[in-house]
C-alpha cells in the first residue's frame, strides 16, 4: 500500500488523486496545524516541509508524495518542547492572530536551510558569492510567500532574525 | 476538482506509454496545473506525473548546459554553473513565484503553464476563447492592464506569465522533446504560438509529446547579463513588463546582442529587431533608445495597458545602460 511519512510516522495514502496534501493532513489525520488560506497558492499559510524543502500543500497532490517525509507545525517541537523558532515568534511578537504562523515558521525553517546551500534570492547582490548572509532585506525577500494580514511581519523577521543568529547565520 | 486517473512516470518512454493509453495530461510539480483543475478550467481525465523524470543539470565542457525538465526552478537557479555562465536565467528564476513554489515547480512545467489572465480563470463568470474557443474574450474592453501588447490578436491579448522563459528565450534554448513517434528539439522561441485566430492552442507539442531537457548553448557573453522585472510589489508578483538580456561590447561598439521581454506578449518575446538593429551600433544611449523604439513600433494597446509600451522601451534602456555600464570596468 502506498505510504507517506508524516511527521515521522507512516500513513496510507487516500485512494482518491484529488486529496490535496493539505486536505490530507487536516481533514484525514486531523492535524489541523496546518492552514488552509487561500488555496490557490498565492498566501503560503499551508506551507510545510517535504524532505525539509519548504512547499505550498494546497498546489500538492497527496499522491505526488509517496515515500517522502513532510513535516507539518505539529513535527516542529519535540518532547513537548516548543521549537526554538516557535519561542522565538513569542518573543519578538511574530503574530496577532495566529493564522498564517504554522506556515511563517515552516517556511522559515526551510529558508534557512536554503540560506546555508546558497541558494540566491531576488536581492542577492553577488551571484557568485560563496554564502549570503542573511540580511533584512534578505530574509525579507525570501519570506515574501507568506502575508500576514495582521501585519506581524516586522515582528517575524526579528524572530527570524535572532533565531538564524542563534543557529549561526549571523545578519551581517 | 472532476474525478482523474493518475499514474506516475518512471521515465520518459513509460510516460509517454502511460499518456497514450489514456489521454492524459502530465503533471509536474503542480503549481498551475493543480490550481486549474479545483477551478475546473482544467477538467484531465488522466495526470502522468512526470517528477520522477530526469532532474539532472549537467555542465557540459563546451560550455553549454543540460536541464532535465524535471529539474526544480530552485535547483537550476542555485547551481553554480547555471549561475557562472548563465547569471540572467537565475536572476530570472528567482524574480519569479515564492521560494515555496520554486521548490515544487519543474522546469517542463514552467515553460507549459498557462496564462494568468482573470477572464481565462473565471469560468463561469466571463468569456474567454482560451478555456472556450469561439467564446469571445472579455478582456479586450475590460480590465487589460496586465495583459499583453505584442502579437495580440482580436480573439486573445493574454500574456504568457513565466519570468524563466524571457531568459531561457534571450539565450537561444533548446527544448527536447519525446513523443510517440521519436524525438525531436525545438528552439524555445518556436515552442510557444502567438494566440492568432486559436489562442486556445499554445504550443508546437503534438499531442502526448513531452518535454524531457532544455539546452542552454553556450554563449560566452552571457556572463554579463541581467534580468529586470517590473511590477506592483517588491516580490511575489507577475512582471507588468521584465528584460532578459546579455551584451558584447568592444571598443564602444555592440558586437552581439541578446534581448528578450516578458509580460507583453502571449509568449516570451525574443526581440530580435532590436537586437538586429543594435549590432555593429555605439553601445549608447541613443542606439538603445531607437533599437527598442523599434521593437515597440508595432505594439497595440488595451484600454488599459497603453504604459507598457514606455515601460518596454525604458525599461530595455535601463538594462543595456546598466550592462555596458559593467563592461566598461576593468
Amino acid at each position: 500500500m502506498p505510504t507517506i511519512r508524516i511527521n515521522g510516522a507512516e500513513h496510507a495514502l487516500p485512494p482518491d488523486p484529488r486529496v490535496s496534501l493539505l486536505d490530507f493532513l487536516r481533514e484525514h489525520l486531523h492535524l489541523s496545524g496546518t492552514k488552509i488560506g487561500c488555496n490557490q497558492g498565492a498566501c503560503g499559510a499551508c506551507t510545510v516541509l517535504a524532505d525539509g524543502e519548504r512547499i505550498l500543500s494546497c498546489l500538492a497532490l497527496a499522491v505526488q508524495y509517496e515515500g517522502r517525509a513532510i513535516t507539518s507545525i505539529e513535527g516542529l517541537g519535540a518532547d513537548g518542547q516548543l521549537h526554538p523558532l516557535q519561542q522565538a515568534f513569542i518573543e519578538h511578537d511574530g503574530f496577532q492572530c495566529g493564522y498564517c504562523t504554522p506556515g511563517q515558521l515552516c517556511s522559515a525553517i526551510g529558508m534557512a536551510a536554503e540560506l546555508r546551500r546558497g541558494v540566491p534570492s531576488h536581492v542577492t547582490d553577488d551571484l557568485s558569492a560563496a554564502s549570503i548572509a542573511p540580511s533584512h532585506d534578505e530574509v525579507r525577500e525570501r519570506m515574501s510567500g507568506n502575508l500576514c494580514r495582521c501585519g506581524a511581519h516586522n515582528g517575524i523577521i526579528a524572530a527570524i532574525n535572532a533565531q538564524l543568529a542563534a543557529a549561526g547565520l549571523e545578519a551581517p | 476538482m472532476t474525478p482523474f486517473t493518475y499514474a506516475r512516470a518512471q521515465d520518459a518512454d513509460d510516460a509517454i506509454r502511460l499518456a497514450a493509453l489514456g489521454d492524459a495530461t502530465y503533471l509536474g510539480g503542480g503549481t498551475n496545473l493543480v490550481d486549474l483543475m479545483r477551478e475546473t478550467v482544467e477538467r484531465p481525465a488522466a495526470l502522468v506525473d512526470v517528477t520522477g523524470l530526469s532532474a539532472a543539470i549537467e555542465a557540459c565542457p563546451d560550455g553549454s548546459i543540460l536541464i532535465g525538465a524535471a529539474a526544480k526552478n530552485t535547483a537550476v537557479a542555485e547551481h553554480r554553473a547555471v549561475r557562472e555562465r548563465f547569471p540572467l536565467l537565475s536572476r530570472a528564476i528567482v524574480a519569479g513565484a515564492s521560494a515555496q513554489i520554486r521548490n515544487m515547480a519543474t522546469v517542463g512545467g514552467n515553460l507549459l503553464q498557462r496564462t494568468r489572465c482573470t477572464y481565462f480563470y473565471d469560468n463561469e463568470g466571463s468569456r474567454c476563447n482560451k478555456r472556450a474557443p469561439g467564446q469571445g474574450c472579455d478582456a479586450i474592453g475590460g480590465f487589460n492592464r496586465m495583459h499583453a501588447v505584442l502579437g495580440t490578436s482580436n480573439a486573445c491579448i493574454a500574456t504568457h506569465p513565466s519570468d524563466m522563459c524571457v531568459a531561457l528565450a534571450a539565450l537561444g534554448a533548446i527544448v527536447h522533446l519525446q513523443g510517440a513517434h521519436g524525438s525531436r528539439s525545438l528552439p524555445l522561441t518556436e515552442l510557444h504560438r502567438l494566440p492568432g485566430d486559436h489562442p486556445e492552442r499554445e504550443t508546437e507539442l503534438a499531442p502526448g509529446e513531452l518535454i524531457t531537457a532544455i539546452e542552454l548553448p553556450a554563449l560566452a557573453f552571457a556572463t554579463r547579463s541581467a534580468y529586470r522585472k517590473v511590477r506592483d510589489r517588491a516580490s511575489y508578483a507577475f512582471a507588468l513588463v521584465s528584460v532578459a538580456a546579455a551584451i558584447e561590447v568592444q571598443d564602444g561598439i555592440v558586437r552581439d546582442v541578446r534581448l528578450a521581454l516578458g509580460g507583453v506578449a502571449h509568449k516570451p518575446w525574443r526581440a530580435w529587431k532590436a537586437e538586429g538593429a543594435l549590432k555593429g551600433q555605439p553601445a549608447n544611449a541613443d542606439s538603445f533608445r531607437a533599437a527598442a523604439a523599434l521593437e515597440l513600433a508595432d505594439a497595440r494597446p488595451q484600454s488599459a495597458n497603453g504604459f507598457k509600451i514606455g515601460l518596454a522601451q525604458s525599461t530595455m534602456v535601463a538594462v543595456l545602460q546598466g550592462l555596458s555600464a559593467k563592461e566598461k570596468q576593468p
